[in-house]
């Protein structure tokens, strides 16, 4: 199992669609909330994520493909 | 002797011991260092640290390490020049260029990645490791070859092959990844989660990021003891934008210096400006981007520190700026035409991004600025080798005097 700790960001529409549960109705992916911050037109959440790799990279795609911004928590570790 | 205590979660503030961790287990909030601050101040005097060595080690009490066993190539105290050829043409009467370009492996990043390696090697870590565009590879190399420690570099695979080589000749592994920004940096993370390496930027980044507070100490030292009234400052993550002002606070804070009314500047490339664009659009909340952008040594665009950067700018009345990417390179030109040094494109944005700090009445005449250069020039060469257009001649007089007619 491999764990990823990300950050999901939801603007405009998206922030009323239930992507988190979404996310874990389709994939085999178990969702953790730490933190989140969400306002009318923009919203993010902090969470962990848990699943066989490769449920995890579709599980992430998934997401990315509904219009939701997906981000390491630890931000571009390239220096 | 260290004086750091804890690691604390900036978010949440709960506390961790000063162990190889970057995030706080509970909420995923950066961690930062903790220090004894009542024991430093009974410590630290000016003498005491103009009596230290002539690199950033004399700031020994206020890094989270024993600087006794420091992997030390002899970083920092570089110098802070007063630029009055480029402040006469900006309008500036006193304009000050910190050239850290000069340090080791020619970039800023020899200050972090020198506590970064000296941590490593007081817990033990066998092996430094970092994924980098350019100067972080080739200073983490660096220090590995100095520490005796073996290093991996990872890089994305189309890399300049210069770039590679600098970093290469200190004997690294060197792994070059074949995709896109996103997979080298998830796949950087997941290593440094399975590996017992001590990866600078990841595991060691509470400590890494300290390295970059000798920023503000030397300037204010170099000023005479007193904080310049704007710092013009480079940005990628926000790390060192956001270290630079903790320096300076620091210093105010154990009385060393008087108080501190800096405003602190950003600048980036807009190839590349997530903080900056937060800035403009009055949210703290740091939207990603692609990055696209000639100033690729501020290629982050996922900044770790963006919101901790926004605060600074809003705590020192300061601003960020946009800077063009046509102006870049002109930023580059002015300074090596009116000073006589040669920076990297991150240099470039400062520069282009004074001129227009100076240009909107942000930055006045008469006051104390400091701009800072973090990289030097021959990292980014193909970015200038368009402006090269040498005369040629045969070997004659007469040759000569055709191109030349008035020398």
């Amino acid at each position: 199992m491999a764990k990823l700790r990300v950050t999901f960001t939801f603007v405009g529409v998206q922030v009323q669609e239930p992507v988190i549960w979404q996310l874990s109705q389709k994939f085999a992916v178990k969702t953790n909330i730490r933190r989140a911050d969400i306002k009318d037109d923009i919203g993010w959440v902090t969470l962990e994520l848990e699943g066989e790799e490769e449920v995890l990279n579709q599980g992430i795609e998934w997401v990315r493909s509904t219009g939701t911004e997906v981000e390491l928590v630890t931000g571009d570790v390239i220096g | 002797m260290a004086f750091a205590t804890a690691l604390k979660c900036r978010e949440c503030g709960r506390e961790y011991p000063t162990d190889p961790l970057n995030v706080c287990e509970f909420c995923f909030g950066p961690l930062e260092v903790k220090y004894d601050y009542e024991a430093i101040g009974k410590t630290i005097s000016r003498d005491r640290i103009q009596n230290g060595p002539l690199t950033m080690w004399r700031y020994e009490d206020l890094l989270p390490v024993d600087a006794a066993n420091a992997v030390d190539l002899q970083t920092g105290f570089t110098p802070l020049i007063k630029a009055t050829n480029l402040g006469r043409v900006l309008g500036l009467d006193h304009l000050y260029i910190k050239n850290d370009a000069v340090n080791p492996t020619n970039s800023f990043k020899d200050r972090v990645v020198s506590v970064a390696a000296t941590k490593a090697m007081e817990y033990e870590f066998k092996t430094l490791a970092c994924a980098s565009t350019g100067n972080l590879a080739g200073s983490v190399a660096a220090h590995a070859a100095k520490a005796g420690m073996s290093s991996y570099i990872f890089i994305p695979s189309d890399l300049e092959r210069g770039k590679v080589v600098g970093a290469a000749i200190y004997g690294p592994t060197v792994v070059a990844i074949d995709g896109s920004y996103d997979d080298v940096n998830r796949l950087c993370s997941e290593l440094a989660d399975t590996y017992p390496w001590a990866f600078v930027n990841i595991n060691m980044r509470p400590y890494y990021a300290e390295g970059s507070k000798t920023l503000g100490y030397e300037v204010a030292e170099q000023l005479g003891w007193q904080a310049p009234a704007h710092c013009v400052v480079p940005s990628a993550s926000g790390s060192m934008f956001t270290k630079i002002w903790k320096g300076l606070n620091e210093f105010e804070d154990l009385g060393l210096i008087p108080k501190v009314n800096t405003h602190m500047h950003m600048t980036q490339a807009e190839g590349c400006s997530p903080i900056a664009a937060a800035y403009e659009a009055g949210t703290t909340r740091v939207r990603p981007v692609k990055p696209n952008t000639i100033a690729k040594s501020l290629a982050i665009g996922n900044p770790a520190d963006g919101y901790y950067s926004l605060k600074v700018i809003e705590d020192s009345h300061g601003d960020a700026t946009i800077v063009p990417e046509e102006e870049v390179v002109e930023g580059i030109k002015l300074l090596a035409e009116n000073e006589g040094i040669f920076t990297e494109t991150a240099g470039g944005v400062v520069i282009s991004g004074l001129k227009r700090l100076v240009e909107r009445g942000a930055i006045k005449r008469d006051e104390v600025t400091v701009a800072y250069i973090t990289g030097n020039g021959l990292k980014t060469i193909e970015a200038v080798e368009e402006l090269v257009k040498p005369v040629h001649i045969s070997p004659t007089m007469a040759a000569f005097h055709e191109q030349i007619p008035n020398p």
